[in-house]
């Protein structure tokens, strides 16, 4: 069996070998396809748009571009093997994707030892741009506390003094808890955190969660869950009656992924950032989603922009570079500005974080589903550290 | 907490325990009466809850439930009649990794069904609201929920007690073989429990879709609950699995309660590992029936091939001369896999001693080098000398608990400690970085090409897979086959059976951790996953692929797991369902294994 997995691989090398000869440009792309579809297959369906459409305008430095796309497997011990095929088989000019934090670390990580740039879409973890950032590590997403700074006006703006958190307990969950206790003490001293839950991440037991929040009487509860937690949440809290006596600011809430499924009962007035795709008509906006129906007969979810924006970072960074270097290619996005859905933004040199921003509002409901309101975008260029902060996390 | 307060946590405690008995009971009524280890029940769980969701959208919730239910029994009974049946009289856990395969296609098949959104079912229409108890709001499903568990209880009760069927199923469960002596038909009778068994998993599925939505992430969860509330009752007792629910529902409940939610990552799996270590076969359970006669005669393990091993370390050590960066890398993680499983091996066929948990030495291993690389700063070189060794240690220590307990009840003790174990390495961020794990675990500077890297791999792990073959060749080796065999009599010509069996375990968890060390510094980091339960599964996978009552079995069913994840995962849209046809097939075609089949053509 060994035998055929080897003359397998051998032939396999061969033909890869034998099709790098071709002039496309070959950008290797890995995300966990299987362990989270809701939000990949539509950010798959994003970069497909945007490749046709490169393509279609005449590629990048007169070549045709190439997207060479693989399941990383959701865990980061196969991710690092599928990103060494892409490398070294495929001879990717670049890495692009990956979702969860710690395989978007892995892969950071790998980028910098074997020296080629990454270029993380999805990954909200504020270490791979700080504490684990590296020299080859971009990132496309607004971060976690870029998140939750984006939502502390509209929490501190509420001005309630009791406070209850509810976050899912791993990396995503514990910093969005950390750096919203720090900024809501900052804009309002004198707030009091009464409660804190961290049940573990899709598993939630929502009658004894809603439970313990209601003993603890809070007047606003800040949470971080999404997906099937936030499902339980939310009918488990409406049916218990929490959400009658207290505001809720909900991180990530209005994405149309964690959005969608909550169809009438979707809470409203609830504070969240997300993407109110059918309320946007800037211009920039309105030609992706207008390309976007149009191709896939589907509307954008957030995962859409995300994939779409990711691929074009890459290709303005080689047009711009003007050589698939890697140096050439990391001085390149430093400070690349380029066009995208949510308007302009800027690949920061000092950290490689996008200043893609987030849309904050209101959750309600319209004909059944569930909408956002009251809504403007946040500027990710807005809500950063200082510079110096930036650096000392960056040991630099 | 107020009197109040305590009374609601307590009720929302009972309507979480009625669910998890619901899933349990079913998985209890199967393993009893065949024996089967049933992966997929958690699959079946979730094809309830969708088939719910689907079907109450046309005809309302109420009739949805028992009609998924239904649908779900009958897919339950069509699983038993085309794949299990086959397979009883394959070598023990065989049907595990049959279930295994049943539950990557079941999870494909609900994605490309279902689609990849959530569905968030109904409320159930006239039980919608919340009453007013202790002047707090308590939904009334929950009330019904609460309802529900005692009455599937008293109905299961009444069947198995009252009816010729239940009698013949506690017969069975009792003493299958003897069962079938006395003119018992135990195909009709195997497959009519496993329906019933998937009925109730079905219906635990659709009466949960009112306070879950359906996802594809349930399988799994709904799985290991169901298996340790079974283990923790004992298995084959419904009465146990009754009272294991209830415990379980109120520790979490308080948990919650008090302010303690981050205790119910594995706070189950704790509660499972302090009722086994204090009642080694579950809160109800009996002891399994004696092997009676000389003992299960297990195949003679053929002699170790050591010309075998040597001409495929020199195949492997040629092969950087000729072949691309990549098949490096990718002989690098099936060599380091193909020494995880031999020493889970070492464990479970000639140590007859099944382990769920194993990769919490793999895990150990992997955590210990990157621990004495990154925080005390040791050269890498000895950081991947001592690292394994922490692995031993934490095998000698969990193994001193296991040695104690036999069969399914060994396998799950492993298994919480395996969690436990995962836990702590999830939250612990200041040692652990927590769900993120270690990064920059990378090799010296002279290892640090890849080539390098898999010769040093190649060395280490053909050389410690020798040195296990060479114990099972040793008087220590026997030693742990007579133990396996017949401990009775093992026991009778002096063998003390509990320390060979110990001392097994220090071993396989040694190795393991070899194995482990290699992995991180192969990846340049290491995350939870590394000892997470599917690393474990992918471990058992690859030995009963490869073939247990086989020597170089594990290292054929490893290069095979690992090749087809490779190679499926680049051109399949469904490659998980594609990885499960493929081992159905392997499991049906080849019930002893690819090793095992080999020999048997060749050698006889």
């Amino acid at each position: 069996m060994k035998c055929k997995i080897l003359i397998y691989c051998v032939f396999a090398s061969f033909v890869g070998n034998a099709f790098s000869q071709d002039q496309s440009i070959k950008i290797g792309e890995l995300n966990s396809y299987k362990v989270f579809p809701a939000f990949l297959e539509p950010y798959k369906m994003g970069w497909e748009l945007a490749l046709e459409e490169i393509n279609r305008s005449g590629g990048v430095l007169g070549r045709k571009l190439e997207v060479v796309s693989r399941d990383d497997g959701g865990t980061p011990g196969d991710a690092v093997r599928v990103a060494e095929e892409l490398i070294s088989r495929e001879q990717a000019a670049l890495l692009l994707g990956t979702f969860a934090s710690n395989v978007g670390l892995a892969v950071a990580n790998l980028a910098q030892q074997r020296k080629v740039v990454f270029v993380a879409a999805e990954p909200l973890t504020d270490k791979i741009v700080w504490e684990n950032g590296n020299r080859y590590t971009f990132r496309l997403r607004p971060s976690t506390s870029m998140q939750v700074a984006m939502l502390v006006p509209e929490a501190a703006r509420l001005n309630k003094k009791r406070w209850a958190i509810v976050v899912p307990n791993y990396e995503y969950g514990q910093s969005a808890a950390a750096s919203f206790k720090k900024l809501l003490t900052r804009a309002q001293p004198g707030v009091e955190f009464v409660a804190e839950q961290a049940p573990p991440l899709g598993k939630i037991d929502a009658g004894a969660l809603v439970q313990a929040l209601l003993e603890a009487k809070p007047e606003a509860i800040f949470s971080a869950l999404f997906a099937v937690d936030l499902q339980k949440f939310v009918r488990e809290g409406d049916t218990r009656s929490l959400f009658k006596s207290t505001a809720v600011v909900n991180l990530l809430g209005g994405e149309p992924e964690y959005l969608d499924p909550l169809k009438d009962e979707t809470p409203e007035g609830w504070w969240v950032t997300g993407y109110p795709w059918s309320e946007i008509n800037t211009p920039e906006h309105t030609k992706f989603r207008d390309a976007y129906r149009k191709r896939w007969n589907d509307y954008p979810r957030l995962g859409s922009v995300v994939g779409y924006c990711a691929l074009y970072a890459v290709a303005n960074g080689i047009r711009k570079a003007g050589s698939l270097d890697a140096d050439k290619l990391i001085a390149a996005l430093e400070g690349l500005q380029m066009e995208t859905p949510f308007g302009e933004i800027l690949w920061r040199p000092i950290d490689h974080q996008s200043t893609m921003g987030a849309y904050v509002g209101q959750l309600a409901k319209k004909g059944g589903r569930g909408v956002m309101v009251n809504w403007h975008y946040a500027d990710g260029a807005k809500v950063q550290p200082s510079d110096q902060e930036i650096r000392a996390l960056r040991k630099e | 907490m107020s009197a109040a307060a305590v009374l609601l946590q307590f009720l929302n405690g009972l309507a979480g325990a009625s669910s998890l008995f619901l899933v349990a009971a079913g998985l209890s009524l199967i393993f009893g009466v065949s024996r089967i280890v049933n992966f997929a029940h958690g699959s079946l769980y979730m094809l309830g809850m969708y088939l719910a969701v689907s079907l109450s959208a046309s005809l309302g919730f109420w009739a949805s439930v028992p009609l998924a239910a239904a649908l779900v029994a009958l897919a339950g009974g069509l699983m038993e009649i085309t794949f299990l049946r086959r397979i009883y009289k394959a070598p023990e856990l065989l049907q595990l990794l049959a279930t295994f395969a049943l539950v990557l296609i079941i999870k494909d098949a609900a994605l490309w069904g279902w689609g990849a959104e959530d569905r968030l079912g109904p409320r159930a229409p006239g039980l919608a609201g919340a009453v007013t108890i202790a002047g707090r709001q308590f939904p009334q499903y929950d009330l019904l929920l609460i309802c529900l568990g005692p009455a599937v209880f008293i109905a299961l009760h009444l069947l198995l007690s009252r009816t010729r069927w239940g009698t013949l199923v506690r017969a069975a469960t009792q003493d299958r073989e003897m069962a079938a002596a006395l003119g018992v038909n135990e195909r009709r009778l195997s497959t009519a429990a496993f329906a019933l068994g998937a009925l109730l998993a079905g219906f635990g599925g659709a009466s949960a879709i009112p306070r879950e939505p359906a996802s594809l992430q349930i399988d799994l969860a709904v799985m290991s609950d169901a298996f340790v509330v079974v283990v923790v009752g004992g298995l084959g007792s419904i009465p146990g699995a009754f009272l294991a629910a209830l415990l379980i529902g109120e520790v979490k409940a308080f948990c919650i309660g008090l302010g303690y939610s981050e205790l119910t990552l594995a706070i189950e799996f704790v509660v499972m590992a302090v009722v086994l270590v204090l009642r080694p076969w579950g809160l109800l359970g009996r002891p399994l029936a004696e092997t009676r006669g000389p003992g299960v005669l297990q195949p003679s393990l053929p002699a170790p091939s050591f010309l075998l091993l040597g001409g495929l370390a020199a195949l492997l050590a040629a092969v950087p001369a000729f072949a691309g960066t990549y098949t490096v890398v990718l002989l690098t993680d099936i060599l380091v896999f193909a020494l995880f499983a031999a020493s889970l091996h070492f464990l479970m066929g000639p140590g007859g001693m099944p382990s769920f948990g194993h990769a919490a030495y793999f895990g150990l291993g992997a955590y210990a080098a990157g621990l004495l690389l990154l925080r005390a700063h040791l050269p890498m070189e000895l950081s991947l000398a001592l690292a394994p060794l922490a692995a031993g240690v934490g095998a000698l220590f969990f193994g001193w608990f296991c040695v104690r307990l036999s069969g399914v009840y060994l396998a799950m003790l492993t298994l919480a400690f395996a969690q436990i174990a995962w836990s702590v390495a999830f939250q612990w961020d200041e040692l652990t970085g927590g769900s993120n794990g270690l990064i920059g675990v990378w090799p010296a500077p002279w290892l640090s090409s890849r080539q390098a890297y898999y010769c040093l791999t190649l060395v280490l792990c053909l050389g410690a897979v020798a040195l296990l073959w060479r114990l099972l060749d040793s008087p220590f080796g026997y030693a742990l086959r007579a133990a396996r065999d017949s401990p009775l009599r093992a026991e009778a010509i002096g063998i003390d059976v509990r320390v060979q069996q110990w001392a097994a375990f220090g071993v396989a968890g040694l190795f393991a951790g070899v194995g482990g060390a290699l992995y991180a510094f192969s990846k340049g980091s290491i995350s939870p996953e590394t000892l997470s339960v599917p690393r474990s599964v992918d471990g058992l996978v690859m030995v009963l692929l490869g073939g247990v009552q086989t020597l170089s079995g594990p290292l054929w069913g490893a290069a095979l797991f690992i090749g087809l994840q490779d190679s499926l995962s680049r051109g399949v849209e469904y490659w998980r369902a594609a990885i499960g046809a493929v081992i159905l097939v392997l499991v049906i075609a080849f019930p002893q294994g690819i090793a095992g089949f080999l020999r048997a053509r060749l050698f006889k």
